[in-house]
This record gives C-alpha cells, structure tokens and sequence, in this order.
C-alpha cells in the first residue's frame, strides 16, 4: 500500500516579477515527519515557506493537504500553523493570552482554555507561574517556547518553523534544537523546519531537502547528505570538506593531474570510477583522513605540509598545503590529535569507503 | 564624575525651569484665585466666597460646558472612524502616496483656521456657493445649511482632522507586521485582527489622537460662532463673554478652571495610560 503524503507540491513556482524565487518545485512530505529545507539566503526557502501557510499566493501549481487542494484557501482557514522567525507574539497580551489566542477564536470556553494552555505550558516546560507574565518579562528561550506553545495550541495538521532559533545564541540554540527534536516525537505532529543552518538541520530532521536558486539540488535523510552530496554544492555547503578533482579513465577507473595525489586502489570495485572522459570530484570529509607514517599505506595518499592547527574543543583542525596550492582540511578528535612541527611534511590517507564521488560534465 | 554631571545638569536646568514656571503656572494660580472672588470685583484683595461656582449651575453655564463636551466628543468618534481607514493605508499600504496625503493635509494648516471656517461659511450659506448655485441653475431654493449643531460637528472634523490623522497613523505604523500576519495564520479573520492585534497595538496612537481632538474641541470656540452662528453657546464663548462683555472675572475664572479640571484630569488619565516613548517610535 502506497502511503499517502499529508503534503503534497505539485509543480509550484513563485515569481516576483522577473524573479523565479521558486521553480516549479515538487515535494511530499508523509504524516509524523520532521522535514527540513534548508539553504543559503536568497534559495527561496522562506518564500517558499510563505507558500505553504498562505502568507503569499501561488504564481502556478497546487498544493494538496491530506488530498485537498488548498493554494486557494486564505493562510487563515487552512489548519496549518507557523513559527515565525521573529515569533510574532503579541506584545499586549500576557504569555497565558497569546497562548489561548487560537483557542479563543475557536470559541473554546474560558475555563477549558485555561486547562489547555496550562497544559501547553507543562508540555514545553515553562512554570504554571508565567501564564501570568508579560511577553516582555520572558527571555529569549522563554519566548520562543511560549511561541511553539501557541502554535500548538492551534494544534495544527503540520507545524512550519521559519528559522525560529536563527536569533538564539549558540548554546540556548543546541539546547533547543535537542527539545525540538524532542517535542516532536512527543506530538507525533508533522513538522516542516527552514533554516540556513545544515548542522541545525542534521540534528533534527528525519529528512532533509537541500535548496538552492528556488530549487531543491538534493533530498534525503542526513546521512545521505552528510556522506553522499549530489552536487559540490552540497558538499560544500555542511561545513568543512575536502574535494579532490578527478576524471575518469578507461575501465571505470580514475586518474588525478596533481602529483601529490596517488591512487593505490581499484576505483571501480570501491563504486568511486568515472567513464573515461568524464570529470568528476572526489569528496572526503575531514574527520576521514588520516595522518600516514611511513610504512602504512592508504587507497588515496597525498602528501602536503602542515600549515596550520586549531584547536576546536573536542577535535582539532589541521590544515595541510599540498604542492598545488590547495588546503586540505583535517580533523581529529583530541585524544588522537597528530603531534607534528607546522611546516613539515606529511602524508595523508583515506580509504576508498569514505570517499564519495560526484560526477561533473 | 557621573554625579556630578547629573548635579551640573540638574542646577543649569533651574533659571529655565523657574521661568516656565512663573509663565505657565502663575497665570493659572491667579484664574484659580480670581474664581473664588466675589462677582464682578477687579482685585484679589477680597474675601473669597466661591459665588461664581454657584452661578455655573443656578444659571445654566453648564449647559455650555455639556454641549462643549458632548459635541466634542461626537467630533472625536467621528473623527476617529473616518481617519482610521485613512491612516492604515498612510501607514501601510500607500507608500509613496502617503508623502503627499501628508502634505496636503499640512498645508491646509499654513491658512488660520478662521479664515478656512469663513470659507465654509461662504459656501454653505443661504446664497453662498453650494446654495446659490443650485438655486441658480435648478430653481430649488434649500434652507441655509448653517446654524444648526450637525454643521458646528462638521466644523469640529474638519478642523481637527490632522490631529487625529496623524497620531493614529504613528500608532498604526508601530503594529508589527508579522504580528497580524501571525493573527491570521492562527485563524483570525480580517475582523478579529482588527479588534485583538490592530487596536489593541494601535492604541497609544488611538488615545493621543483622540485626547488631542478632544481636548481642542471643548475649548473650541470658532466653529460654533462662525459655522453654528450660536445656534449652541460653548463653555469657551461664555468663558470669554464673562471677562469681556460681562465684566465679570470671578465668573470667567470660575468656569476656565471647571473646563481645565475636567480636561487636565481626562489628559493626565490618557497620558499615564499610554508609553509616550512608543508613540515617539522607539523599539519596543
């Protein structure tokens, strides 16, 4: 039996005038999951966004919730429901106020409404005593989940986040990305998040769609993502990595022009060979690689010299110049950190399981 | 260091202060002495027996007072409707065009507003532009659409008009606009973002354009002569009869200072009620 997407985008495009900010985009997403979109400034995942609670209309295509179409129906008779990244409370009411809203225009009783948001309270971990308190007596954190509270008070089919914790300082957004990701196996509610951030992205969702000129270059879980990017683009987009420009040669196998970069394996039996002719990079993430001493070999081996160690905390970060110039990027956690004089000669290693290809034309 | 320059501070503020002082608040000490003098004496130098608070009631001066306060307070309603569709759209939705609605509204201030009021007067008197027409072209002679309350009223909004406009505009040129957007994504029709997002967070601009408006129109004294041609007599027009006509500044005094408690009290209650730092546009 085929599951039945609780959202689906059937070809829909955004433009502002002469602007595409979303192209003809496709996407379902199922019931329960915890769907992340994330992209630079300017990939359109914010207008898309807008699309998805009704804030802004289609230029063409349809949207479809449990089947239903609903690009025609106004953001505020659709049952979705939006966090917004500047959170948009209400600065008049107290936080029990803001939380009751939706309830109150659901023409819930009183009391019933009180029970309710209290409950939202316990459920977000606030105190009961802040029902009464002023939006503006709440700090950052504390604004934020009387936000998520009123969100879920509207207890909507999907929940969409606008990079709601883009503001945060760093820790407070660790500690709320771990209780968002939390929450939502709670709720079992669909959640549909947006930030800029993969890192952010990883932590939470089931599954991540990566956006870029109003188009999603890859879609997949986060180990996909992390271990086998589709494009540069991806790659290069979560944080450090390593890319190594090959091309292919006859028999799936590969060959490099840089000198330093040697090949002691069968690419084609690794899954990593490329047609002949064809161009392709090779991808490594740092924490992947290895500092060689002289009598252990690797399927890849270049050498370089150290040009720089920083310490990260828990890793550290070595970066290797290779003869043609280019900066290799190492990572290892601290306990196994390399003890080596910057300006000397090394010799890298990685193997053929931890590499990924991608093939350019 | 610090200390001392709130000290510095404090004391250069003291010859400004005191001049302030004497300009604004001994004129009102005197009102309030000459209005607890006996009738119509010239000097302070009397017993003072509060014959003239009588007076206000036993001889109808609070009549005045009710028609000065009512119609001031239907000008401000009226007022109030029509300039806030108007004042939405100057705040978020004309743009550009929100430039010239301004202007326009300001120069109609560069004319005194007596003359502006003699202008109406010319045209909607018996034989005046509007009537005299018509009756020049169709026949039908109209009664004069002057002297009567509706056209004092109608004198009120027009003259106070940027008073309203204007507050209101800054009060709803402070509503966020993710906060409205929010409203609507919980469910909020265009009718309910109006009455919990849009006034509520409107409402500093609300109560200063509507004290304004207030407080001018019951102490507005032109329109009900120029325009209502005392078919109403308003408190200020006794006020000013007393210590002129009447020579009678006791009575004058008297009422000045009834019209100054009801109003420095209504203001006093408006100002504390709102942060007057918003209305000024600091971030909230």
């Amino acid at each position: 039996m085929k599951v039945q997407p609780i959202l689906r985008l059937k070809n829909i495009s955004k433009a502002f005038g002469s602007f595409q900010a979303v192209k003809d985009i496709n996407l379902e997403i199922f019931e329960g999951e915890f769907f992340t979109i994330v992209g630079p400034s300017g990939s359109g995942k914010s207008t898309l966004i807008r699309l998805l609670v009704g804030m802004d209309d289609l230029t063409s295509g349809e949207i479809y919730l449990r089947g239903n179409r609903i690009d025609r129906t106004p953001a505020n008779l659709r049952p979705t429901c939006m966090v917004f990244q500047s959170l948009a409370l209400f600065p008049h009411m107290s936080v029990g106020q803001n939380i009751e809203f939706p309830l109150k225009l659901k023409k819930m009783a009183p009391n019933d409404r009180k029970q309710k948001s209290l409950e939202l309270l316990d459920l977000l971990r606030l105190p009961k005593s802040f029902y009464e308190k002023r939006i503006s007596q709440c700090s950052g954190g504390e604004k934020q989940r009387v936000a998520l509270a009123r969100a879920l008070a509207f207890d909507p089919e999907i929940l969409f986040f606008d990079e709601p914790l883009s503001a945060l300082d760093y820790r407070l957004r660790k500690t709320l990305e771990k209780e968002l990701k939390n929450l939502h196996l709670r709720t079992g509610k669909t959640f549909v998040y947006i930030t800029h951030s993969l890192e952010e992205a990883m932590v939470m969702s089931d599954r991540i769609a990566i956006m870029r000129g109003g188009e999603f270059e890859q879609i997949s879980v986060s180990d996909d993502i992390y271990e086998r990017p589709v494009s540069r683009f991806v790659a290069e987009f979560m944080g450090e990595v390593n890319l190594f420009e090959v091309s292919g040669t006859k028999k799936l196998g590969l060959k490099s022009e840089n000198p330093n970069f040697h090949i002691n394996c069968d690419p084609s039996k690794a899954k990593l060979g490329l047609a002949d002719g064809i161009g392709g990079v090779l991808v490594v993430r740092p924490e992947c690689l290895r500092f060689l001493t002289n009598s252990e070999s690797a399927d890849f081996v270049l050498t370089g010299k150290l040009k720089a160690e920083y310490a990260l905390g828990s890793r550290t970060q070595y970066e290797i110049e290779t003869a043609s110039q280019n900066i290799i990027t190492v990572e290892k956690l601290r306990e196994d950190r390399f003890m080596g004089k910057e300006g000397s000669k090394v010799t890298l290693g990685f193997d053929a399981e931890s590499a990924h290809i991608i093939e350019e034309l | 260091m610090e200390k001392l320059d709130r000290k510095l501070g404090f004391f250069s503020s003291i010859p400004l202060g005191l001049i302030l002082a004497i300009s604004f608040l001994a004129p009102l000490f005197v009102v309030a002495l000459f209005s607890t003098m006996p009738q119509k004496v010239f000097s302070l130098g009397q017993l003072p027996d509060f014959s003239s608070y009588k007076l206000f009631f036993n001889q109808g001066y609070y009549k005045s007072l009710l028609w000065s306060l009512s119609m001031a307070l239907i000008s401000t309603a009226i007022l109030f409707f029509i300039c806030w569709p108007l004042a939405f759209g100057m705040a978020k939705v004309f743009k550009k065009f929100t430039l010239v609605l301004t202007i326009a509204v300001v120069m109609s201030l560069f004319v005194s507003e007596n003359i502006r009021l003699f202008g109406w007067s010319l045209t909607l008197m018996k034989g005046g532009l509007l009537e005299g027409h018509l009756r020049a072209w169709t026949g039908i002679a109209l009664p004069s659409l002057l002297y009567n309350t509706g056209i004092i009223i109608f004198g009120l909004v027009y003259v106070y008009l940027p008073f309203m406009l204007f507050p209101l505009a800054q009060g709803i040129a402070m509503v966020p606009e993710d906060a409205r957007q929010a409203a609507a994504d919980l469910g909020a029709n265009r009718w309910q973002i109006l009455l919990y997002v849009d006034l509520p967070l409107s409402s500093p601009g609300i109560m200063v354009g509507s004290l304004l408006c207030f407080v001018l129109g019951a102490g507005a004294m032109s329109e009900s002569k120029l325009l209502g041609g005392q078919s109403v007599i308003v408190i200020a027009d006794d006020i000013e009869t007393a210590f002129t006509f009447g020579q009678n500044w006791p009575l004058g005094a008297s009422l000045s200072m009834i019209l100054i408690i009801i109003i420095g009290a209504l203001a006093i209650y408006g100002i504390n009620k709102i942060d007057l730092d918003t209305v000024m546009g600091r971030k909230r």
